[in-house]
């Protein structure tokens, strides 16, 4: 069964993914993804019944090791990157009024 | 252009015998950079100064006896989506346009300490998206072989950089073929390796399960020596594998006599290049005449193949590109309304079209509602294609493919369907969604002197066996001329 974009999906689409899309690239972008659906589809000819999902290719395993600071101070280092920064802190817009 | 005539292993051995100077070298080929690079753009950026410096460097360190690696004092280029430590790295987009990395990528330590001198950073697709290099924000890369050509991607400018003699070896990394299909397209040998041979750490993430670094060089000798030098387990990835038998090198120069050698017919099938097809059954021939068994099989899953990665790749992409929000690094939007319109507004300035289509379709494959029939369906699909493999090599030593259905399509003829470039990946996505390791070499040229590579693929581990079949071919095969040396002609 196809799934149709339509307006509702895109939106949560774009909240999803932090985009802002015009009015012309909402229609280019329905009708991409809508492409891609309809030829991801072939999928479901596969019989995938009691398969096990593969997120990777080996097993993975957390690996551990004990809790130590292994690296300095590098607060300036981290910071020169910022677009904007206060007092040794990332600064953002406000956001709690 | 006096020094290109070799590879890497000969020009070390020269430096070692002290006929030439690691400054020489470097010089030598940032002379070619300064001849050839207003027509390919092969680099983002190339730091003159510092390589004339650390040329210096080695040099001492070689005359002292304090470098004796196999490759130490040979210029290399490095893909601008692994980090070092005070240069830019920008995966050629404006979201990162002005990000300096405070840390070096794990096989940036591991080429200095062999002692090579590192060029600049090369051109690529838009963090690693795209099949051309056409989606860099910062302009094309041209084909050295005929600059009306793309040079495939993402891995574009690290190829076009080694076939057009502008550096010796190069950094390259594949997710869905980026370096096998523009290695086949530059005339150059590319090697994906198994997963977590070499460490992810300071590599800018595209889709996790699926990145791999690898080498990009003028021959498969010059390939294995540079793998020797990335691979080894690094606990800074989690995901690196502890192993032992990276001794790559041990592989070369054997015979193919009694190899066990499988073509997946379906990967032959319709839609190849008549001239790619020609010269993958000469290849198949040349097999069979140095005495290996070459065997059709059939690889049931290969229809799904595209589906399951674009599927995949796009949902890793989605979740892994989260980070680029304008908080902590990289680009901002001006004049934004408060936290959540900053975030959307920097994305949507600092991201291309390519790249958010794959975030987008990523973001909808796992949405709650749609998650189970599109992501985790292709996790499935995954595992079955993983089977096929492995019945393979219950049978077989390697697979033999082509790396790509074509020649370098003409500059501006991919980017207007996105789905029919998708469909170009066909021969090298497999490898990534399996694990597997995988070498493209030149094989052959079309009718306009494009070059046509051709695929090895091994099981997990089995990269041996895939430099032993590539340096016999080789062999067989002889001297494939780079691209700059047809100009000399």
């Amino acid at each position: 069964m196809t799934h149709i974009i339509d307006d509702e999906i895109l939106d949560n689409v774009c909240t999803l993914a932090q985009l802002n899309l015009s009015p012309k690239e909402r229609e280019g972008a329905k009708a991409e993804m809508q492409k891609m659906l309809d030829f991801v589809e072939k999928l479901e000819e596969l019989d995938t019944e009691g398969v096990e999902p593969m997120s990777h290719v080996f097993p993975l395993r957390n690996v551990f090791r004990e809790d130590e600071v292994r690296n300095g101070d590098r607060r300036e280092e981290m910071l020169a990157n910022a677009p904007k920064k206060k007092d040794g802190q990332f600064q953002v817009p406000k956001t709690v009024e | 252009m006096e020094l290109g005539k070799h590879s890497a292993l000969e020009l070390a051995d020269l430096i070692r015998r002290r006929q030439i100077s690691v400054t020489e070298a470097v010089k030598d080929t940032l002379d070619q950079i300064d001849r050839q690079e207003k027509e390919i753009h092969a680099y983002l950026y190339i730091d003159k100064k510092n390589a004339l410096a650390r040329a210096k460097q080695v040099e001492k360190k070689i005359a002292a006896g304090d470098m004796k690696g196999p490759l130490a004092g040979v210029p290399v280029a490095v893909k601008d989506n692994i980090c070092m430590k005070g240069g830019k790295t920008t995966c050629a987009s404006k979201i990162l346009e002005n990000f300096v990395a405070p840390y070096n990528a794990h096989v940036i330590d591991r080429l200095e300490q062999a002692g090579m001198v590192i060029l600049g950073k090369t051109n690529m697709d838009e963090f690693a998206m795209g099949s051309t290099t056409e989606t860099s924000a910062y302009g094309v890369t041209r084909n050295p072989w005929n600059t009306g050509r793309v040079p495939g991607g993402s891995s574009g400018g690290s190829c076009a950089a080694v076939a057009a003699g502008e550096a010796f070896l190069a950094l390259g990394s594949d997710t869905g073929g980026s370096i096998r299909q523009p290695s086949a397209f530059c005339g150059v040998t590319g090697l994906k390796p198994t997963y977590g041979t070499v460490s992810r750490y300071g590599l800018v993430a595209y889709a996790s399960s699926l990145d791999q670094i690898g080498p990009i060089g003028k021959n498969t000798a010059d390939c294995a020596a540079f793998l020797e030098v990335l691979s080894g387990h690094d606990e800074k990835d989690s995901t690196s594998v502890k192993r032992e038998d990276l001794d790559f090198s041990s592989a070369l120069g054997k015979e193919v006599r009694g190899m066990r050698i499988g073509v997946p017919k379906e990967f032959i099938g319709q839609g190849l290049q008549p001239a790619v097809r020609q010269a993958f059954m000469d290849a198949m021939k040349a097999f069979s005449g140095m005495g290996a068994s070459v065997e059709f099989l059939s690889l049931k899953t290969v229809d799904y193949m595209i589906p399951a990665y674009y599927l995949i790749a796009s949902a890793e992409a989605s979740s892994n590109l989260e980070r680029f929000d304008g908080v902590k690094y990289g680009r901002r939007a001006a004049d934004c309304a408060g936290l959540h319109d900053m975030y959307r507004k920097t994305r949507t300035e600092g991201f291309g079209p390519e790249v958010k289509r794959r975030i987008m379709l990523g973001s909808f494959v796992l949405s709650s509602g749609y998650y189970e029939a599109y992501y985790l369906k292709a996790l499935k699909t995954r595992a079955l294609i993983r089977q096929d493999f492995d019945r393979a090599f219950a049978d077989f030593d390697v697979l033999l493919a082509p790396a790509a259905p074509f020649t370098a399509p003409e500059i501006g003829s991919s980017l207007r369907d996105p789905l029919a470039m998708y469909l170009g990946d066909i021969h090298t996505v497999a490898a990534n969604l399996c694990g597997l390791p995988a070498l493209s070499l030149p094989c052959g040229r079309d009718e306009s002197g494009l070059p046509i590579g051709l695929q090895i693929i091994g099981d997990c581990f089995q990269e041996k066996k895939i430099l032993r079949a590539a340096s016999a071919f080789e062999a067989c095969r002889g001297a494939f001329s780079m691209a700059w040396e047809k100009e000399a002609d």
